[in-house]
């Protein structure tokens, strides 16, 4: 199956019944796949004027109660900047699906890139936290876009599956389970104002049809919903909260791989660039390479890197310009060496062992 | 067991779904692990177009060719642009009534675009005869499998067409020309 395939039908299998979006490569399969199959399961495909309209569509169609998702690449997902901090504002669930080209701007339509790792944690303004994925298999595309869906019911935010084209595009072999367990959302107490945070900072959601009157703004607003956007210290709280409910639950969110623990020379990855660090320590099992593999990227867990306690330095191939580097050396003493890939192509193999060999 | 197939010709051959084909027959009737990656680009119908499919009974870690050991290639400017650099040890299948050069290695003409026009009478299942002659040539997945792969991928209403074409580059192979 193909990644971008799967990534549909992990949606479709995580309960996903609208999508709303704009077609844009290398992701226009994700929406393909949703368009033949969300009308079978009695769901809504929309294909809107643009990316600005569709992420706008998800976020209308999460507040009835469904499942929403949206698929884009580079230029699209600036588009949806200003929606997402609307969404992010607005405390409502929606995934959000990258399959990362080659930018800035329309850049490399069929070429793979990791270049949206901070525009996603940071592209829209004000101060805010999101959570942010990413596969390195066609397996995980499935997985980790369930996954997507159930983070943002629980945490009430905008999930990112930050994917890339190689990723995306390629076909290998999958295992569908016969069923998905989903986390559902909280639901609004009686009687609890539609914005009160539980002890988890997260508010429950309020049924559509079950009599609640809930105003939704992307203005500072009180617990009732309400405009009120005077006020220092309810906007302090308000935006505080919402960077603390994910901020504090980072380590619970946190899901990484670890190999060779005792390793002195580390690998760090996220995405396709895991899969040429892989192939490296199969090739060289006697050199006890050490890999530590982000499966959730944001909230950025920092108490992974001590899964490595005799690391002499962390080697991080990224397909950008070091952008995860730069948020990993913020949280070690042990130095972070950089290894950056521009143009599409992933880091080989015999790249990866000649960055290593250097630093041994 | 680790091969690396290639595909390379012009885009509307069918290039990029021989890939698949051959994959989806490893990995669903044989059992095995299979990663189908593919040039992927403004190319339209008529510029050259290559594929790719590692096969393996372990979990493929790199996905990317990097020394394929097995090529199917049908056209001219595929061989050139893919087929040249084939190593000594590698095998080619080529479409001889397309592709003029020769390579170094060991390699079968199948005359797969003229048999499909002159046998079959449509030359648009060319890429199924060559992917019958690879099965028979290399072995790298069933032919059970690559039948019922070919029958999960093709348009309804072309199945017996298709499996013909199959068995006439099953059957090319066993008489082409291997040098």
């Amino acid at each position: 199956m193909q990644g971008n395939t799967a990534c549909a039908e992990g949606a479709l299998a995580a309960g996903c019944r609208f999508f709303g979006g704009y077609p844009i490569t290398p992701s226009t399969e994700v929406a393909e796949h949703m368009a033949a199959k969300l009308p079978k399961t009695g769901g809504v495909f929309i294909q809107m004027e643009d990316e600005i309209a569709g992420i706008a569509a998800v976020i209308g169609a999460s507040w009835t109660g469904m499942r929403a998702m949206t698929a884009t690449s580079g230029p699209g997902f600036s588009l949806m900047m200003e929606n997402i901090g609307f969404a992010v504002m607005t405390e409502t669930p929606c995934v959000l699906v990258n399959i990362q080209r080659g930018g800035p701007s329309t850049g490399q339509p069929t070429m793979s890139a990791q270049g949206d790792m901070f525009q996603c944690r940071f592209g829209s303004h004000g101060d805010y936290s999101i959570i942010a994925l990413s596969p390195s298999s066609v397996q995980e595309m499935y997985e980790l876009t369930i996954k997507s869906f159930d983070l943002a019911d629980r945490f009430r935010v905008p999930v990112f599956l930050m994917a890339d084209e190689i990723i995306g595009h390629m076909r290998e072999r999958i295992e569908i389970p016969p069923s998905v367990p989903r986390v559902e959302r909280k639901p609004l107490a009686r009687g609890v104002l539609p914005f009160h945070p539980d002890e988890d900072l997260v508010p429950g959601f309020p049924q559509f049809g079950m009599g609640y009157g809930v105003h939704v703004t992307g203005l500072t607003h009180d617990e009732r919903g309400y405009p009120c956007t005077t006020s220092p210290s309810l906007h302090e709280e308000l935006v505080k909260r919402l960077v603390a409910k994910i901020e504090s639950a980072r380590h619970e969110i946190a899901d990484y791989r670890v190999t060779n623990p005792d390793a002195e020379v580390v690998f760090i990855t996220y995405g396709s660039p895991a899969r040429s660090v892989e192939q490296v320590i199969h090739d060289n099992p006697s050199d006890r390479v050490g890999h530590l593999r982000f499966r959730v990227v944001w909230p950025f867990p920092e108490k992974t890197l001590w899964e490595f306690p005799n690391a002499r330095v962390f080697l991080v191939p990224e397909q950008n310009l070091g952008q995860m580097a730069r948020e990993i050396e913020r949280h070690t003493s042990v130095p972070v060496i950089s290894l950056p890939k521009l143009g599409g192509a992933l880091h080989t193999p015999e790249e990866l062992k000649r960055a290593m060999e250097a630093w041994r | 067991m680790r091969h690396e197939v290639r595909f390379s010709g012009f885009g509307g051959q069918g290039i990029i779904l021989s890939a698949v084909i051959l994959g989806r027959a490893a990995v669903m009737y044989d059992g095995n692990y299979a990663v189908q990656t593919q040039v992927y680009g403004p190319e339209a119908r008529g510029g050259a177009s290559m594929s790719a499919v590692i096969i393996d009974d372990q979990p493929i870690l790199y996905p990317k060719v990097t020394t394929p050991d097995i090529f199917v290639i049908m056209s001219q400017e595929g061989y050139e642009k893919y087929g040249v650099q084939a190593g000594e040890n590698a095998v080619m299948i080529l479409d001889s009534s397309l592709v003029h050069s020769r390579p170094r290695c060991r390699y079968v003409e199948i005359p797969a675009t003229r048999e499909a026009k002159q046998t079959l009478g449509r030359d648009i299942v060319a890429n199924i005869i060559m992917l019958g002659a690879l099965v028979k040539v290399s072995g790298v997945v069933g032919e059970t499998a690559i039948e019922r792969a070919i029958l999960d991928s093709v348009p309804k209403g072309t199945e017996s067409l298709n499996l013909k074409a199959m068995k006439l580059g099953f059957e090319l192979a066993e008489k082409g020309n291997t040098v």
